[in-house]
């Protein structure tokens, strides 16, 4: 990117897509229930049938966002993995950000504060 | 001749559709968003839309990264929603607008946009939501022609392209023979980030600043690259995107009906405004005399 980085943001380009490309193929087959049951019964088997690269095997191993980003992974797409654990965009945000959930919930809704005044009649 | 009346614009959180499903609009943390669509409903009902133009993004669930499209029109007779991968229950989809379609797929390449037709398209949650907030407990009665913006993959189109877009849209809907009450929804957004160590990030001063442009001037809104929006927006909120290619779809002159601005659903700082043509001004205020007339 010619541009300057923007702190704690990865931007989803084209060497990320070349990079994640099996890992997102894979969370992209989860739309299906019958391929998240899949997973669920056999994980080892589910993965190398999507050719996931060792760097992406442990990131899922570990259910580590960060570092199934850093392997190419889109935030869209590992959405429906973490979704197969039960967990929504708080969970993986805390995880993301190393706060506890109730924390990052309530950092979430500590932006309602930074509404300019003039919005707030607008309600 | 067809006449377009406006657009609503609204965020797309799949929580919504949780929401929806589990019956929580009343809950002390959904009722704030949800309050914003007694208006809407009120302006759809005066103003009775039969087809709603559709400027979203898939989220993965049509396109993969095998094929990204950047613009992508659909073209098909009937849309289907499915399971995204949390097991929800999809929202009834209705029926497309071939016709209308082609005529739209016809302008934007004679004004030299290089887009994706699709016959075949699954819509996801960004616009089965949006549609089942407008109109609740029911399919829609309207027609859909869903456009789909790539706002996954890097590079995305610019601001400035993303509005000439909807105002290449906005002159095939001019010229278009029908005589259709047509509608725009631009969806998602506003600002939020879910990715990433700066997860949770959100920016009501710039989500200020794009409600506030949205109606009188909207190029304003094209005056930062795709870089400067992911910074001021959150890598999620750049689906601003989708707003400013619906605006672009309304002509010059529109008039802002409600608005309502509320942190947070979910990740997000959501947004739900009207934006309503002249020509729907005009007949608004006729109908209002009318009724005036008859009391």
């Amino acid at each position: 990117m010619a541009s300057t980085a923007i702190p704690g943001t990865h931007i989803f380009d084209g060497a990320a897509a070349r990079k994640g490309y099996a890992l997102n193929a894979m969370c992209f087959s989860f739309n299906e229930a019958a391929n998240r049951d899949a997973f669920l019964r056999d994980e080892d088997a589910y993965c190398a049938r999507f050719g996931l690269t060792a760097e992406q095997r442990d990131a899922v191993a570990k259910r580590n966002v960060l570092a199934m980003m850093a392997a190419g992974g889109n935030i869209y797409y590992l959405a429906k993995l973490a979704g197969i654990f039960g967990l929504n965009v708080q969970d993986v945000g805390a995880q993301q950000t190393g706060m506890t959930v109730d924390a990052f919930k309530q950092m979430l809704l500590d932006n309602a504060a930074a509404i300019p005044t003039k919005e707030m009649a607008h309600g | 001749m067809a006449k377009v009346i406006g657009g609503v614009f609204t965020s797309h959180v799949p929580a919504i559709g949780g929401a929806i499903h589990r019956g929580a609009q009343n809950e002390p943390y959904w009722k704030p968003f949800f309050d914003a669509w007694p208006p809407v409903r009120e302006w759809l009902g005066e103003q009775v839309p039969d087809v709603v133009i559709m400027f979203y993004n898939d989220h993965g669930l049509n396109f993969f990264l095998d094929k990204m499209p950047t613009f992508a029109i659909g073209a098909a007779a009937q849309y289907r929603n499915e399971d995204e991968g949390w097991g929800l229950p999809p929202f009834p989809v209705p029926p497309g607008h071939p016709e209308l379609s082609w005529a739209i797929i016809e302008k934007l390449v004679a004004e030299e946009f290089d887009i994706t037709t699709c016959q075949d398209m699954l819509v996801d949650h960004a616009a089965s939501i949006p549609l089942a907030l407008a109109w609740p407990d029911r399919e829609a009665p309207v027609k859909i022609v869903p456009i789909a913006i790539n706002t996954v993959q890097h590079p995305l189109p610019s601001a400035k392209r993303c509005l000439a877009l909807g105002r290449a849209v906005g002159k095939a809907l001019a010229e278009w023979q029908g005589d259709e009450t047509i509608m725009v929804m631009g969806t998602g957004g506003l600002s939020h980030q879910l990715d990433g160590e700066r997860a949770g990030f959100m920016n009501p001063e710039y989500d200020l600043f794009c409600m506030d442009n949205l109606s009188a001037d909207p190029d304003a809104l094209t005056r930062h690259s795709v870089h400067e929006i992911v910074e001021l927006s959150g890598t999620q909120g750049v689906e601003i995107l989708n707003w400013i290619a619906a605006r672009g779809a309304l002509g010059d002159k529109v008039h802002e009906v409600s608005r309502s601005y509320h942190i947070p659903i979910s990740n997000t700082a959501a947004a739900v405004m009207v934006l309503e043509t002249e020509a729907a001004r005009a007949a608004g205020n006729a109908g209002a005399e009318k009724t005036a007339e008859l009391a």
